[in-house]
């Protein structure tokens, strides 16, 4: 068979990624046409840079949820013939199928080791950014409101996390000796109680007076909580739903470490910022107790930066596992991350680019569309 | 004044001790000094053998009493002449009467074990390397970002704004290695064409930097520190514009061209200063990541060197260094702020 030129490359990967089109027309459809009631979402749709972000962003997370229909391969499929082979070659054996982006140095698909990459960077990305807010917020919303010693000796111990230059505590952190120690367990044990705490005083405060309605959901709380809790931190979930293993827990942890002091520092200025106002004052005379103010005058209060710090957040998170990916830490050889897809394809860069070139412009496009929306969301939450 | 700089010191040295001791915690986890033993004494030691190995160097001693040591406030308890101990306290040339404190206060760092020489002169030639490409990335990166973001803020709202804040958020949005490959892609790969460029830095350090060697590691690490720098001095390029004294100024008839050079400038130019100033930790990244990539031999190539070979020392050695320029650099641009802004006098 003939190779494919890159028109019909083009075309062929126009047609793979069908499914995620379609998705996308849905989403934006319904979305314009329901604009007026979506509030803040929905004023998205009138920022032409939110829109391009909110696009770019949603074609990454559609990927990655349909990956097994818009690859064409499996991402750890070998064709010797197909090594370091140009974009647009036929595979040997099956009629009909390309390799579409070419071949990588072990012969595997680059287009569908880029599809599939989408998939190992997107599920832990805005999982290490939720927990890193939950850490973040949990701490900061005291220090804030508080203030006092608490806030002076936690402000200390993130300026202490924030002077760490990242990259040097990544390899001190994402070793295998480090997995040895057990210290990644350690760190996971005490930053997952997080999201617990956060949710049991969040509906306790709130709750505190109807106690029908407080008991039941502080029970899910610890149950829900402690399933995941002993899954996700100590691997001993009875039921194997929830489990994350060595390798991935010791990235996923130090991820969470290195974002939480600047989520910290930024719920902190925002508390101090807004304990200041009236309505607060207000729910002080009325005799609200300081985690009711907290957690359900301030925080809302606060949602309109967070939410763009958080998608900003995202993005930064997505560049940190590239650079670990990069430098080969914490990660199997065998992952299409782009990260480590990028880091194997640079070392015969000037030869063969073709292996390199799609995950770098990948990471690029989802970052991009991460900050695009960040953009657009601070613009259209300053309109108010 | 001095109380402030006091103050600040105070919080600094602080700091420093809690970082070094992190550091030097996560360095000597048992498991690397096993590794250490393994790597000194034989490949195929029994654990009685690595036990004995550690105590004889000096590594059962406590924690704190070992970070003690090596800080040069704890007296270092020099292995007898006659034991085969192989680490010791590289301190005294031979023959010399070694001193009593030997640690980084002293200027004693230690002895890597991967280059087989002292800490101390290998960081400093490696730093000396990195900083002639820190200078250049300075050079590129600093009067591009206050040009954009000058331009960008001068007049919020209009296309100029709109086009290069996009450009800015787009360079924010791309790594050092996504950039550096796709330079290298288009700039010295065979498929781009143009072969303008080396792809790599290593023959920057023999035979001097040319345009030919460097343009391409600086450019790859310029940008992505670019877009921050921009977008920060643009948000205060803006706030300045709405000021009265501005208003009053374009009412008496100025020049807008006058009004941003000699009225808005100066003012716009204080949060930049210490946006600028507080890259350095982000930088430290980008130079390791740079370095890799480009194969350019200074410190953040050390330091990939150090961390996966095992070279406690050396290892160390790097994270002081990098622990000092990261508080320094805070330190400057605290005292920057106050002497910039007269607005705020601090007693």
């Amino acid at each position: 068979m003939e190779p494919l030129g890159w028109g019909a490359i083009i075309g062929r990967m126009f047609v793979q990624f069908i499914p995620v089109w379609i998705a996308l027309a849905l989403v934006f459809l319904v979305s314009i046409r329901f604009k007026k009631r979506l509030g803040l979402y929905g004023k998205l749709m009138n920022s032409p840079v939110g829109m391009i972000g909110l696009a770019l962003v949603l074609f990454w997370v559609f990927t990655a949820l349909f990956a097994d229909w818009v690859a064409t391969f499996a991402p750890l499929d070998q064709v010797a013939q197909l090594k370091n082979k140009a974009p647009g070659l036929p595979h040997p054996e099956i009629e009909g199928a390309y390799y579409l982006l070419g071949g990588d140095n072990l012969g595997r698909d680059v287009f569908s080791r880029m599809v599939y990459g989408s998939q190992s960077v997107l599920s832990i990305a805005p999982l290490a950014t939720l927990f890193a807010f939950m850490v973040g917020v949990t701490l900061g919303l005291p220090a804030g409101y508080l203030g006092g010693r608490m806030d002076a000796g936690l402000s200390f111990l993130a300026n202490l996390v924030l002077a760490f230059p990242v990259i040097l505590l990544f390899y001190l952190l994402v070793t295998p000796e480090m997995r040895e120690t057990g210290i990644p367990q350690v760190m996971a044990g005490v930053l997952f109680l997080f999201p617990i705490i956060f949710f049991w005083v969040f509906f306790y405060s709130r709750y505190e007076t109807r106690p029908e309605l407080m008991w039941p959901l502080l029970a899910g709380t610890v149950v829900f909580g402690g399933w995941a809790y002993s899954g996700l931190a100590f691997n001993a979930d009875p039921t194997g739903v929830f489990a994350m293993d060595a390798n991935l827990l010791n990235v996923f942890v130090s991820v969470v470490f290195v974002n939480s002091p600047g989520v910290f520092r930024i719920v902190r200025g925002l508390a101090m910022d807004i304990k200041t106002r009236d309505y607060v004052a207000a729910a002080q005379t009325r005799g609200e107790g300081p985690f009711y103010i907290m957690l359900w005058e301030i925080l809302p209060n606060a949602r309109g930066p967070l939410i763009v710090d958080f998608c900003l957040r995202i993005g930064y998170t997505t560049i940190l596992l590239g650079t670990l990916g990069f430098f080969g830490l914490g990660v199997s050889p065998e992952s299409p991350d782009w990260g480590s897809t990028i880091n194997e394809g640079r070392k015969l860069l000037s030869i063969y680019p073709h292996p390199a070139l799609p995950p770098a412009l990948a990471l690029m496009s989802l970052v991009l569309g991460l900050n695009f929306l960040a953009d657009g969301l601070r613009e259209q939450s300053l309109k108010d | 004044m001095t109380t402030f700089l006091l103050r600040r010191v105070g919080g600094m040295v602080l700091t420093a001790l809690c970082l070094t001791f992190v550091v030097f915690f996560l360095t000597n986890l048992d498991p690397n000094l096993e590794k250490l033993a393994k790597s000194e004494g034989s490949v195929r030691m029994s654990d009685a053998d690595v036990e004995s190995w550690l105590d004889k160097n000096g590594f059962s001693q406590p924690l704190l009493v070992r970070y003690g040591q090596w800080l040069g406030v704890v007296p270092y308890k020099h292995p007898a002449p006659d034991s085969d101990a192989t680490v010791t306290c590289r301190a005294a040339e031979p023959g010399e009467e070694p001193p009593t404190f030997c640690g980084v206060l002293e200027g004693y760092w230690g002895y890597s074990t991967v280059f087989k020489d002292r800490v101390g002169g290998i960081i400093g030639g490696k730093i000396a390397a990195t900083g002639v490409l820190m200078f250049w990335v300075m050079v590129v990166m600093v009067p591009m970002a206050l040009l954009i973001g000058v331009l960008a803020g001068m007049r919020e709202g209009s296309r100029t704004d709109r086009s290069l804040s996009t450009f800015s958020i787009a360079t924010t949005a791309t790594p050092e290695y996504v950039s550096g490959v796709l330079f290298i892609v288009i700039f010295a790969s065979s498929v781009g064409g143009l072969r303008w460029f080396k792809g790599t830095a290593t023959s920057a350090i023999d035979s001097g930097v040319t345009f030919e060697n460097f343009t391409l590691p600086v450019l790859t690490m310029a940008l992505y520190g670019m877009g921050y720098i921009a977008r920060m001095t643009r948000a205060s390029m803006a706030e300045v514009m709405t000021a009265q004294y501005i208003r009053t100024a374009r009412l008496k008839g100025v020049r807008f061209r006058d009004v941003v050079l000699k009225h808005a400038l100066r003012n716009a130019l204080i949060a930049p200063f210490t946006v600028i100033m507080l890259q350095f930790p982000w930088l430290l990244t980008g130079v390791v990541i740079v370095e890799t990539l480009f194969n350019y031999k200074g410190f953040g190539w050390l330091l990939v060197q150090a961390a996966g070979n095992n070279d406690i020392d050396l290892l160390l050695g790097c994270s002081v260094v990098a622990v000092f320029v990261v508080l320094v650099t805070q330190l400057i641009s605290d005292i920057g702020y106050v002497y910039l802004n007269p607005r705020i006098r601090v007693r």
